[in-house]
Protein backbone atom coordinates (compact mmCIF):
# COMPACT_ATOMS: atom_id res chain seq x y z
CA UNK A 1 0.00 0.00 0.00
CA UNK A 2 1.70 3.68 -1.15
CA UNK A 3 -0.75 5.66 0.32
CA UNK A 4 -1.38 6.49 3.86
CA UNK A 5 -4.89 6.92 3.25
CA UNK A 6 -5.15 3.21 1.87
CA UNK A 7 -3.52 2.32 5.19
CA UNK A 8 -6.26 4.35 7.17
CA UNK A 9 -8.77 2.30 5.53
CA UNK A 10 -6.98 -0.94 6.47
CA UNK A 11 -6.81 0.29 10.21
CA UNK A 12 -10.51 1.75 10.39
CA UNK A 13 -11.52 -1.78 9.11
CA UNK A 14 -10.00 -3.25 12.08
CA UNK A 15 -11.72 -1.01 14.29
CA UNK A 16 -15.21 -2.02 12.83
CA UNK A 17 -14.28 -5.90 12.44
CA UNK A 18 -13.29 -4.93 16.64
CA UNK A 19 -17.34 -4.01 16.76
CA UNK A 20 -16.96 -0.35 17.13
CA UNK A 21 -19.62 2.52 16.68
CA UNK A 22 -18.19 5.64 17.13
CA UNK A 23 -14.11 5.61 15.10
CA UNK A 24 -12.18 9.23 15.30
CA UNK A 25 -10.15 9.31 12.08
CA UNK A 26 -7.45 12.22 12.80
CA UNK A 27 -5.17 13.64 10.51
CA UNK A 28 -2.79 16.74 11.94
CA UNK A 29 -0.16 18.07 9.59
CA UNK A 30 2.20 20.40 11.38
CA UNK A 31 4.58 22.08 8.90
CA UNK A 32 6.17 24.24 11.54
CA UNK A 33 7.31 21.22 13.75
CA UNK A 34 7.48 19.02 10.37
CA UNK A 35 4.67 16.58 11.49
CA UNK A 36 2.63 14.05 10.02
CA UNK A 37 0.31 13.00 12.81
CA UNK A 38 -2.64 10.32 11.92
CA UNK A 39 -4.37 8.73 14.66
CA UNK A 40 -7.29 6.09 14.40
CA UNK A 41 -9.59 6.07 17.91
CA UNK A 42 -12.10 3.37 18.08
CA UNK A 43 -15.13 2.31 21.16
CA UNK A 44 -14.29 -1.47 19.63
CA UNK A 45 -14.03 -4.35 22.19
CA UNK A 46 -9.87 -3.80 22.87
CA UNK A 47 -6.88 -5.77 22.24
CA UNK A 48 -5.20 -7.02 25.76
CA UNK A 49 -1.03 -6.43 26.30
CA UNK A 50 0.00 -9.64 24.58
CA UNK A 51 -1.95 -8.96 21.45
CA UNK A 52 -1.19 -5.39 21.45
CA UNK A 53 2.38 -6.63 21.58
CA UNK A 54 1.40 -9.64 18.85
CA UNK A 55 -0.09 -7.82 16.01
CA UNK A 56 3.09 -5.77 15.18
CA UNK A 57 4.55 -8.65 14.54
CA UNK A 58 3.78 -9.88 10.80
CA UNK A 59 3.27 -13.30 11.68
CA UNK A 60 0.47 -12.69 14.10
CA UNK A 61 -3.37 -12.41 13.06
CA UNK A 62 -6.71 -13.40 14.78
CA UNK A 63 -8.01 -13.89 11.26
CA UNK A 64 -9.10 -17.02 10.52
CA UNK A 65 -9.51 -16.63 6.77
CA UNK A 66 -5.61 -16.27 5.95
CA UNK A 67 -2.70 -16.73 8.34
CA UNK A 68 -0.69 -13.38 7.99
CA UNK A 69 -1.61 -9.94 9.23
CA UNK A 70 0.57 -7.28 7.09
CA UNK A 71 -1.33 -3.87 7.78
CA UNK A 72 -0.29 -2.71 10.95
CA UNK A 73 3.40 -3.96 10.95
CA UNK A 74 3.55 -2.30 7.26
CA UNK A 75 2.83 0.83 8.46
CA UNK A 76 4.81 0.58 11.55
CA UNK A 77 8.22 0.08 9.59
CA UNK A 78 6.98 3.02 7.09
CA UNK A 79 6.41 5.37 9.83
CA UNK A 80 9.74 4.54 11.84
CA UNK A 81 11.48 5.15 8.21
CA UNK A 82 10.41 8.73 8.61
CA UNK A 83 11.93 9.74 11.55
CA UNK A 84 8.49 8.47 13.06
CA UNK A 85 7.14 5.75 14.56
CA UNK A 86 3.40 3.68 15.78
CA UNK A 87 1.80 3.80 18.94
CA UNK A 88 -0.85 1.45 19.87
CA UNK A 89 -2.72 2.04 23.34
CA UNK A 90 -5.82 -0.22 23.95
CA UNK A 91 -7.95 -1.48 26.97
CA UNK A 92 -10.42 -4.35 26.61
CA UNK A 93 -13.90 -3.30 26.43
CA UNK A 94 -12.81 0.51 26.17
CA UNK A 95 -10.96 0.47 22.50
CA UNK A 96 -7.92 1.09 20.97
CA UNK A 97 -6.01 4.55 19.88
CA UNK A 98 -3.45 4.07 17.17
CA UNK A 99 -1.05 6.67 16.86
CA UNK A 100 1.58 7.18 13.71
CA UNK A 101 4.15 9.72 13.38
CA UNK A 102 6.32 10.74 10.59
CA UNK A 103 8.55 13.48 9.48
CA UNK A 104 6.30 15.31 7.07
CA UNK A 105 9.12 16.51 4.52
CA UNK A 106 10.52 13.09 4.49
CA UNK A 107 11.64 11.84 1.22
CA UNK A 108 10.50 8.27 1.94
CA UNK A 109 7.25 9.41 3.47
CA UNK A 110 4.42 8.00 1.41
CA UNK A 111 1.50 10.71 0.17
CA UNK A 112 -1.43 11.13 1.85
CA UNK A 113 -3.49 10.33 -1.17
CA UNK A 114 -7.15 10.07 -1.82
CA UNK A 115 -8.18 10.48 1.80
CA UNK A 116 -11.24 11.52 -0.07
CA UNK A 117 -12.28 8.58 -1.28
CA UNK A 118 -11.04 6.39 1.90
CA UNK A 119 -13.70 8.73 3.89
CA UNK A 120 -16.24 8.16 1.11
CA UNK A 121 -15.83 4.29 1.15
CA UNK A 122 -15.54 3.84 5.14
CA UNK A 123 -18.98 6.61 5.20
CA UNK A 124 -21.20 4.61 2.86
CA UNK A 125 -19.52 1.24 3.10
CA UNK A 126 -21.04 1.39 7.32
CA UNK A 127 -23.44 3.61 7.59
CA UNK A 128 -24.35 1.80 11.19
CA UNK A 129 -20.57 3.55 12.31
CA UNK A 130 -20.25 7.09 13.30
CA UNK A 131 -17.48 8.55 11.39
CA UNK A 132 -15.51 11.47 12.96
CA UNK A 133 -13.34 13.32 10.63
CA UNK A 134 -10.46 15.60 11.90
CA UNK A 135 -7.78 16.83 10.02
CA UNK A 136 -5.61 20.06 10.46
CA UNK A 137 -3.14 21.71 8.33
CA UNK A 138 -1.79 24.58 10.71
CA UNK A 139 -4.49 26.33 11.92
CA UNK A 140 -6.42 25.42 9.17
CA UNK A 141 -9.22 22.63 10.31
CA UNK A 142 -11.69 20.37 8.81
CA UNK A 143 -13.87 18.84 10.67
CA UNK A 144 -17.03 16.18 9.50
CA UNK A 145 -18.93 13.96 11.93
CA UNK A 146 -21.69 11.67 10.47
CA UNK A 147 -23.89 11.96 13.15
CA UNK A 148 -25.90 14.75 11.95
CA UNK A 149 -26.03 13.42 8.73
CA UNK A 150 -27.67 10.01 9.91
CA UNK A 151 -30.18 11.97 12.14
CA UNK A 152 -31.58 14.21 9.33
CA UNK A 153 -31.08 10.83 6.58
CA UNK A 154 -33.10 8.41 8.65
CA UNK A 155 -34.00 5.55 7.08
CA UNK A 156 -32.45 6.76 3.69
CA UNK A 157 -29.44 5.25 2.41
CA UNK A 158 -26.37 6.91 2.48
CA UNK A 159 -25.66 4.95 -0.87
CA UNK A 160 -28.40 6.98 -1.93
CA UNK A 161 -27.43 8.82 -5.77
CA UNK A 162 -27.97 12.42 -4.11
CA UNK A 163 -26.19 11.62 -0.77
CA UNK A 164 -23.36 10.16 -2.58
CA UNK A 165 -23.06 13.71 -4.36
CA UNK A 166 -23.87 15.54 -0.86
CA UNK A 167 -20.77 13.39 1.06
CA UNK A 168 -18.54 14.09 -1.87
CA UNK A 169 -18.89 17.77 -2.42
CA UNK A 170 -19.16 18.32 1.66
CA UNK A 171 -15.31 15.93 1.94
CA UNK A 172 -13.72 17.87 -1.09
CA UNK A 173 -14.88 21.05 -0.36
CA UNK A 174 -13.59 20.86 3.28
CA UNK A 175 -10.53 18.87 2.21
CA UNK A 176 -9.63 21.29 -0.87
CA UNK A 177 -10.39 24.28 1.82
CA UNK A 178 -7.53 23.84 3.77
CA UNK A 179 -5.09 23.44 0.88
CA UNK A 180 -1.54 25.46 1.34
CA UNK A 181 -2.65 29.05 -0.33
CA UNK B 1 -18.14 26.52 4.81
CA UNK B 2 -21.31 26.68 5.40
CA UNK B 3 -22.45 23.90 7.42
CA UNK B 4 -26.04 25.04 8.12
CA UNK B 5 -26.44 24.98 4.38
CA UNK B 6 -25.05 22.31 3.97
CA UNK B 7 -27.27 20.04 6.44
CA UNK B 8 -30.89 22.33 5.05
CA UNK B 9 -29.32 20.28 1.84
CA UNK B 10 -29.37 17.31 3.46
CA UNK B 11 -33.24 17.71 4.48
CA UNK B 12 -34.56 18.10 0.72
CA UNK B 13 -32.81 15.50 0.02
CA UNK B 14 -34.31 13.00 2.47
CA UNK B 15 -37.50 14.19 1.15
CA UNK B 16 -36.60 13.88 -2.39
CA UNK B 17 -35.11 10.06 -1.82
CA UNK B 18 -38.55 9.42 -0.11
CA UNK B 19 -40.68 10.84 -2.52
CA UNK B 20 -38.21 8.65 -5.07
CA UNK B 21 -38.41 5.48 -2.82
CA UNK B 22 -42.60 5.64 -3.02
CA UNK B 23 -42.38 5.08 -6.63
CA UNK B 24 -39.77 2.39 -6.79
CA UNK B 25 -41.01 0.56 -3.40
CA UNK B 26 -42.42 -2.66 -5.10
CA UNK B 27 -39.06 -3.32 -7.09
CA UNK B 28 -36.91 -3.92 -3.40
CA UNK B 29 -33.34 -3.29 -2.99
CA UNK B 30 -30.42 -4.60 -4.50
CA UNK B 31 -27.18 -4.99 -2.24
CA UNK B 32 -23.95 -4.93 -3.62
CA UNK B 33 -20.78 -5.56 -1.34
CA UNK B 34 -17.53 -4.95 -1.60
CA UNK B 35 -14.64 -6.47 0.14
CA UNK B 36 -12.00 -4.23 1.86
CA UNK B 37 -9.94 -6.62 4.14
CA UNK B 38 -6.12 -5.44 3.76
CA UNK B 39 -5.96 -8.31 1.06
CA UNK B 40 -8.97 -6.07 -0.93
CA UNK B 41 -7.66 -3.08 -0.13
CA UNK B 42 -3.83 -3.89 -1.49
CA UNK B 43 -5.76 -5.06 -5.03
CA UNK B 44 -7.54 -2.00 -5.45
CA UNK B 45 -10.85 -2.18 -3.50
CA UNK B 46 -11.23 1.26 -2.35
CA UNK B 47 -11.25 2.11 -6.59
CA UNK B 48 -14.11 -0.58 -7.15
CA UNK B 49 -15.91 1.04 -4.27
CA UNK B 50 -15.40 4.48 -5.68
CA UNK B 51 -16.64 2.93 -9.77
CA UNK B 52 -19.79 1.68 -8.24
CA UNK B 53 -20.58 4.52 -6.28
CA UNK B 54 -19.67 7.12 -9.33
CA UNK B 55 -21.82 4.86 -11.45
CA UNK B 56 -24.97 5.36 -8.84
CA UNK B 57 -24.20 9.05 -8.93
CA UNK B 58 -24.13 9.44 -12.64
CA UNK B 59 -27.17 6.69 -13.40
CA UNK B 60 -29.08 8.57 -10.29
CA UNK B 61 -29.74 5.09 -9.32
CA UNK B 62 -32.05 4.94 -6.36
CA UNK B 63 -32.90 1.84 -3.99
CA UNK B 64 -28.85 0.33 -4.12
CA UNK B 65 -27.53 -0.22 -0.89
CA UNK B 66 -23.86 -0.45 -0.91
CA UNK B 67 -21.44 -1.64 2.10
CA UNK B 68 -18.00 -2.87 2.34
CA UNK B 69 -17.16 -6.51 4.19
CA UNK B 70 -13.56 -7.72 5.52
CA UNK B 71 -12.00 -10.65 4.30
CA UNK B 72 -14.04 -13.18 2.96
CA UNK B 73 -10.85 -15.67 2.28
CA UNK B 74 -9.98 -15.27 -1.21
CA UNK B 75 -7.67 -12.71 -1.17
CA UNK B 76 -5.65 -14.35 -4.52
CA UNK B 77 -9.48 -12.84 -6.03
CA UNK B 78 -9.91 -9.76 -4.73
CA UNK B 79 -10.96 -6.87 -5.37
CA UNK B 80 -14.45 -8.94 -4.35
CA UNK B 81 -17.36 -7.42 -5.27
CA UNK B 82 -20.89 -9.70 -4.33
CA UNK B 83 -24.49 -8.48 -5.87
CA UNK B 84 -27.82 -9.87 -3.98
CA UNK B 85 -30.56 -8.80 -6.44
CA UNK B 86 -34.16 -9.41 -4.64
CA UNK B 87 -35.30 -12.97 -4.13
CA UNK B 88 -31.79 -14.51 -6.29
CA UNK B 89 -28.61 -16.01 -4.86
CA UNK B 90 -25.55 -13.84 -3.97
CA UNK B 91 -23.64 -13.61 -7.07
CA UNK B 92 -19.61 -12.99 -6.01
CA UNK B 93 -17.66 -11.43 -8.73
CA UNK B 94 -13.45 -11.83 -8.50
CA UNK B 95 -11.02 -9.79 -10.13
CA UNK B 96 -13.26 -6.35 -10.23
CA UNK B 97 -11.19 -3.71 -11.28
CA UNK B 98 -13.30 -0.29 -11.56
CA UNK B 99 -14.34 -1.48 -15.30
CA UNK B 100 -15.36 -4.51 -14.09
CA UNK B 101 -17.53 -2.88 -11.25
CA UNK B 102 -19.20 -0.47 -14.14
CA UNK B 103 -20.00 -3.90 -16.07
CA UNK B 104 -21.35 -5.34 -13.60
CA UNK B 105 -23.43 -2.52 -12.10
CA UNK B 106 -24.93 -1.71 -15.66
CA UNK B 107 -25.75 -5.94 -16.59
CA UNK B 108 -26.36 -6.86 -13.31
CA UNK B 109 -27.72 -3.86 -11.04
CA UNK B 110 -29.56 -2.64 -13.78
CA UNK B 111 -30.19 -5.13 -16.53
CA UNK B 112 -30.79 -8.14 -14.65
CA UNK B 113 -28.06 -10.58 -16.16
CA UNK B 114 -25.27 -11.90 -14.15
CA UNK B 115 -21.80 -11.40 -16.00
CA UNK B 116 -21.28 -14.93 -16.05
CA UNK B 117 -17.04 -14.50 -17.31
CA UNK B 118 -16.14 -12.45 -14.00
CA UNK B 119 -18.43 -14.72 -11.58
CA UNK B 120 -16.03 -17.00 -8.81
CA UNK B 121 -17.43 -20.22 -7.60
CA UNK B 122 -17.33 -19.59 -3.33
Amino acid sequence: MREISLHILDIAENSVNAGSTVVRITIIENLNKDELIIQIEDNGKGMDEDTVRKITDPFVTTRTTRKVGLGIPFLKAAAEACQGGMVIDSTPGIGTTISVRFQHSHIDRMPLGDINNTLLSLIVGYPEVRWIYTHQVDSREFHFDTEPVREILGEISFSDPDVIKYLKGTISQGINGMAVR
Amino acid sequence: MNAIKSLEDLKKIREEALAKRKITETSGATQVIVGMGTCGIAAGARETMKAILDFIEEKNLPNIIVTQTGCIGLCEQEPIMQVVSGEQQKVTYGKVSGEVARKVMQAHVVEGHVVEENVIPV
